[in-house]
C-alpha cells in the first residue's frame, strides 16, 4: 500500500519500526510533528521536554540503558543540545540513538539559517541526509543500525522541504516493528563517565570510528552513483539532489545519503570519471570545502547561493551559468500591481494583545523572546527592540540594567513567554536575581506553546499524550526562587495589565515579576464570548487599530473627522473584548452571538 | 493525465493545506507519483499559506517554478494577485472571490486594490481565470469551512479527471459527520455554482 506521507510523519514511521522505544523533544517548526506521531505508538515512550538539551540528554539515558531512544530538534535547537551532543559522541551509545535536527534554509520560521551538516563533523558523528519520505523511513531504520554498529550517536539531518513535504510511502509491510529488548546498563565509567582521564582515552576512539565509518560509506548502498553523461558529475544530497535531478536531467549524479564523514574514495573514483565534479549544496559549502582539501577539483558555490532555499529557478541559474541548456525564463507578467504585503499577527482574540498595546502605550524598550508575540515587534505596535533566541530575554535585560541603561527614561522590560520561561528562562531569572539585578520581567503565560501549533509544555498540565499531569505553576516558581514583587494579572484586562506594568517599572531596586495570564484562543479553555460589533458612535479615532486585530478593519470615512470609521467582521472576532476596553467613545458594544 | 504542477495559495485557516493533501492523493488514485510542500510557522497566523501539489509519473523537487505552474487556486482575491506569477502562460487561476483584509491594510499602510485591478494583473499572465464564489456557497450549505471543497470542485470542472475519483478521496478523509455537506460543496463547485469567467463588480 502506498500512503502520502510529510517528512516528519515518515521519519516517526521510521522511528516506530526501528523499534525505538524512547522518543523526546523540544516543539520547534520544521520538527515538531516528529514526536506528534510518535506519541501515537503506545510502545513508544515520547515526551515533551522543557528543552532540547534536556531531550537529548533523556535520549542519552534511555540508550544508556540500552534502548533505542530518539532525540528532534529544530536546527537552533542544537546549539542549546550541542553540549550534550559533543559528550555523546565521545561516550558512544548502547542502544542506537539517533538525532534529528530539522534545519531551515530560508528561515522561514527561525532567526537564523545555519547549516547542522557542520555539527556532525564538529561532533565528529555521522551524518545522514533523506531526499524524502520514503527516504526519511528507510533511513531511520539505518541510522539506529550505524549507531549500534560503530557505537556513536547519529544525526538525521532534514530541510524544512523534507520535513514538511509529503511524498509517496511504501507502506507494504504495514506498521511492523523491530523489536529491540532492553540490553541494561553495564557500568564501564572509563566509556560512561567522562572525567578527563576518561576522555583523553575515548579521543582516539572516536577519531577511529570516523575512519571506519567514511570507509563504510565508500561502498555501503546509501551513497549511490546514478551514470549518465559523464560532462557534467553531480554531487548532491537532501532536497537540492532534487532540484538538480531536475535541472541537470541526464548527466551523471552521486547522491549521499551519508553527508559525514564523506565517502573519500567514492568521491574520488566519481570525480575522476567525469569532466566536471558539480556540487550542488544548499547553504554552507560544506562538502565543497571537504572535497577541495581532499585535493579535488570541483566547482559549487561560485554557480549555486549560500544564501536562502534553493529552487528550481536557483539551481536551474547555476546550470545555466554552466553552460546547461535550459528552458527559455518565462519572462515577468507585465502587471504593475504590487500587492500589500500580508505579515503575521497576533490572533482575533489573542491574550498578548493587551500586553503589546500597553508596551506601545507607554514607550518601553522591549528585550523580547521567541514565540508568537515575537510579531510584538511588527506594526502596530513596534513593541520589541531585541530577539535573540530561546530565553536571551531575560539576559539582555539584565545587562541593559546593570549598565545603568534600564532608567527613568528608557526603562527596559524583558518579555517572554510561559514555554520559553520553562524552556531557558528560569536560569536566566536566576541570575537577576543572584546577582541584584532590577529588570521587570513580564511573563506571557497562555498555558501552552502556542507559535508551533498549541504543544503542551510543563505548565501545561497536560502531557503529549494529552493525559493530565502535575502542572508547574510559575508564579510558586518564581516566588520560590526569591522574587518579592510579583504580580499576576488577567490578560483579557488591558487597564489592569497596564497598571501593574506601571506599578512593576516603580520597583528600581530589585527583580519584579508580571505574570499575564490568559489560554491561548484554540486552547478548549478560551472562555466562550460574545462577538462585538461598532455602534454609530464610532468617529474614526483610530485607537481600535492600534490592537493590530485582524478582525478590524477600516470602514467608511466619518464626515466630521474624515477619518475611516471601524468594521468587524464577524466571523473573525471572538469577543476578547480589549478593542470595546481601548475604545474612548463606548462605540464598540457586545452583541449576543 | 500528464505532469501537472499546482499551487495553491491563501490565507491561515482557510483550509489550504486539507485541499493541498486531498489535490495531492488524487494525484495518486490516478496512479501518479506526487509531491506537496508547504510553510507552516509564522504563516499560520494569519500570513500568507502557499501549497506546491506537482503530479507527474516521477516528481523530483517539490516546488514547482515560477512561471511554469498549470493551475493556481487563489483562496482569496489580493493572494491570487501575489502567486500570479507562478502561473504559465495560458495557465488557469481559479480564484474564490472572497477578501480578507491583511493588516497592512487594516492599519492603513497600504490599500486593497479593486476588482477591476485584480483582474487586469491576472490577465496579464492568462485569459483563463475563473472566480467562484466559494464562501457564500459554503455559507448557504451552512459551513463557511466548506469553502475549500468547493474550491476543489471548481477545480474538478477545468480537469480531465473523474469526479467518482475526487470524491473517492474526500470520502476517505472527510469525517463520516462532515461527509455529506462536502459532497454537496463539492458538487456546487463541480457543476459551477456561481462561477463567473468575467470580473464581476460586487459591493461588499
Amino acid at each position: 500500500m502506498k500512503k502520502l506521507l510529510s517528512g516528519n510523519e515518515a521519519i516517526a514511521l521510521g522511528a516506530y519500526r526501528a523499534g525505538v522505544k524512547y522518543a523526546s523533544a523540544y516543539p520547534g517548526t520544521p520538527s515538531t510533528e516528529i514526536l506528534e506521531n510518535l506519541a501515537k505508538y503506545p510502545a513508544v515512550r515520547a515526551e515533551w521536554a522543557p528543552n532540547e538539551k534536556v531531550a537529548l540528554d533523556s535520549a542519552a539515558g534511555a540508550c544508556y540503558a540500552g534502548a533505542r531512544a530518539l532525540a528532534a530538534m529544530k536546527h537552533v535547537g542544537l546549539n542549546v543540545a550541542s553540549e550534550s551532543l559533543f559528550y555523546l559522541a565521545y561516550t558512544g551509545v548502547n542502544g542506537g540513538l539517533v538525532l534529528v535536527s530539522t534545519d531551515d534554509p530560508g528561515a522561514w520560521s527561525s532567526q537564523n539559517e545555519q547549516d547542522n551538516r557542520h555539527y556532525a563533523r564538529f561532533a565528529k558523528v555521522p551524518c545522514l541526509e533523506p531526499a524524502d519520505s520514503q527516504e526519511c523511513v528507510d533511513y531511520m531504520a539505518m541510522a539506529f543500525d550505524l549507531s549500534e554498529q560503530f557505537d556513536t550517536p547519529v544525526i538525521v539531518r532534514t530541510t524544512t522541504r523534507i520535513s514538511h513535504s509529503k511524498s509517496v510511502v511504501n507502506v507494504e509491510d504495514g506498521n511492523s516493528r523491530a523489536e529491540h529488548p532492553l540490553k541494561g546498563f553495564t557500568p564501564d565509567p572509563t566509556k560512561y563517565a567522562m572525567i578527563p582521564a576518561h576522555s583523553r582515552r575515548r579521543h582516539p576512539v572516536v577519531e577511529e570510528r570516523t575512519k571506519k565509518i567514511a570507509e563504510w560509506g565508500n561502498t555501503a548502498p546509501i551513497n549511490r552513483i546514478e551514470w549518465g553523461d559523464k560532462k557534467f558529475g553531480i554531487l548532491a544530497s537532501s532536497v537540492a539532489y532534487q532540484y538538480a535531478h531536475e535541472v541537470f536531467a541526464g548527466y551523471s549524479f552521486l547522491k549521499l545519503g551519508l553527508s559525514w564523514p564523506l565517502p573519500a574514495q567514492l568521491i574520488r573514483d566519481f570525480a575522476s570519471q567525469v569532466e566536471t565534479l558539480v556540487i550542488v549544496e544548499e547553504l554552507d559549502p560544506f562538502f565543497e570545502t571537504e572535497i577541495k582539501a581532499l585535493g579535488i577539483p570541483c566547482v559549487g558555490k561560485e554557480y549555486f547561493p549560500m544564501v536562502n532555499e534553493f529552487s528550481l529557478a536557483v539551481v536551474r541559474e547555476g546550470a545555466r551559468k554552466l553552460g546547461v541548456p535550459q528552458p527559455p525564463a518565462v519572462p515577468a507578467p507585465a502587471t504593475t500591481l504590487t500587492p500589500p504585503p500580508r505579515p503575521p499577527a497576533l490572533c482575533p482574540g489573542c491574550p498578548h494583545r493587551s500586553t503589546f498595546f500597553a508596551l506601545r502605550k507607554l514607550r518601553l524598550r522591549v528585550a523580547g523572546d521567541i514565540g508568537c508575540y515575537s510579531i510584538g515587534v511588527l506594526p502596530p505596535f513596534n513593541a520589541m527592540d531585541t530577539i535573540g533566541c530561546m530565553g536571551a530575554s531575560l539576559g539582555v535585560a539584565q545587562g541593559i540594567d546593570a549598565v545603568g541603561a534600564n532608567n527613568e527614561k528608557t526603562p527596559w522590560v524583558a518579555v517572554i513567554g510561559d514555554s520559553t520561561f520553562f524552556h531557558a528562562g528560569m536560569p536566566a531569572l536566576a541570575n537577576i536575581i543572584y546577582n541584584q539585578g532590577a529588570a521587570t520581567v513580564l511573563i506571557l503565560d497562555n498555558d501552552i506553546t502556542a507559535m508551533t501549533g498549541q504543544q503542551q509544555n510543563p505548565g501545561s498540565g497536560i502531557t503529549l499524550q494529552g493525559q493530565p499531569t502535575q502542572k508547574i505553576d510559575i508564579e510558586s516558581v518564581v516566588r520560590g526562587m526569591g522574587v518579592q514583587d510579583v504580580f499576576v494579572v488577567e490578560a483579557f484586562d488591558e487597564r489592569a495589565v497596564e497598571k501593574t506594568l506601571k506599578h512593576a517599572l516603580a520597583i528600581k531596586d530589585r527583580p519584579s515579576v508580571v505574570i499575564s495570564k490568559g489560554p491561548c484562543v484554540f486552547l478548549p479553555t478560551y472562555p466562550p464570548k460574545f462577538t462585538y460589533a461598532v455602534n454609530e458612535k464610532c468617529n474614526g479615532c483610530s485607537m481600535c487599530f492600534r490592537v493590530g486585530c485582524p478582525a478590524i478593519f477600516k470602514g467608511e470615512i466619518d464626515t466630521t473627522t474624515k477619518q475611516p470609521k471601524a468594521l468587524i467582521d464577524p466571523l473573525l472576532c471572538v469577543g476578547c473584548d480589549i478593542c470595546a476596553q481601548v475604545c474612548p467613545h463606548a462605540a464598540i458594544d457586545q452583541v449576543a452571538n | 493525465m500528464n505532469k501537472t504542477d499546482f499551487l495553491l495559495a491563501g490565507v491561515g485557516g482557510q483550509g489550504v493545506l486539507t485541499a493541498s493533501d486531498i489535490l495531492a492523493e488524487v494525484g495518486m488514485a490516478l496512479g501518479l507519483d506526487v509531491k506537496k510542500s508547504e510553510v507552516h510557522g509564522f504563516s499560520q497566523r494569519g500570513g500568507i499559506v502557499d501549497s506546491h501539489v506537482r503530479w507527474d509519473t516521477h516528481v523530483n523537487a517539490p516546488l514547482g517554478e515560477r512561471g511554469r505552474i498549470d493551475y493556481l487556486l487563489a483562496f482569496e482575491l489580493l493572494e491570487s494577485t501575489r502567486w500570479a506569477d507562478y502561473v504559465k502562460p495560458g495557465g488557469v487561476i481559479l480564484v474564490n472571490r472572497q477578501r480578507i483584509l491583511p493588516m497592512s491594510v487594516t492599519i492603513g499602510n497600504a490599500v486593497y486594490p479593486n476588482d477591476a485591478e485584480i483582474d487586469l494583473a491576472l490577465r496579464t499572465v492568462t485569459d483563463r481565470i475563473v472566480y467562484v464564489e466559494g464562501l457564500e456557497i459554503a455559507k448557504a450549505l451552512g459551513n463557511k469551512n466548506l469553502a475549500n471543497t468547493v474550491l476543489l470542485g471548481a477545480l474538478a470542472r477545468e480537469m480531465d479527471v473523474d469526479p467518482e475519483v475526487w470524491l473517492d478521496v474526500i470520502v476517505k478523509r472527510v469525517p463520516q459527520k462532515y461527509l455529506e455537506e462536502n459532497k454537496k460543496a463539492f458538487w456546487a463547485g463541480r457543476m459551477g455554482e456561481l462561477r463567473n469567467t468575467q470580473h464581476v463588480t460586487r459591493k461588499i
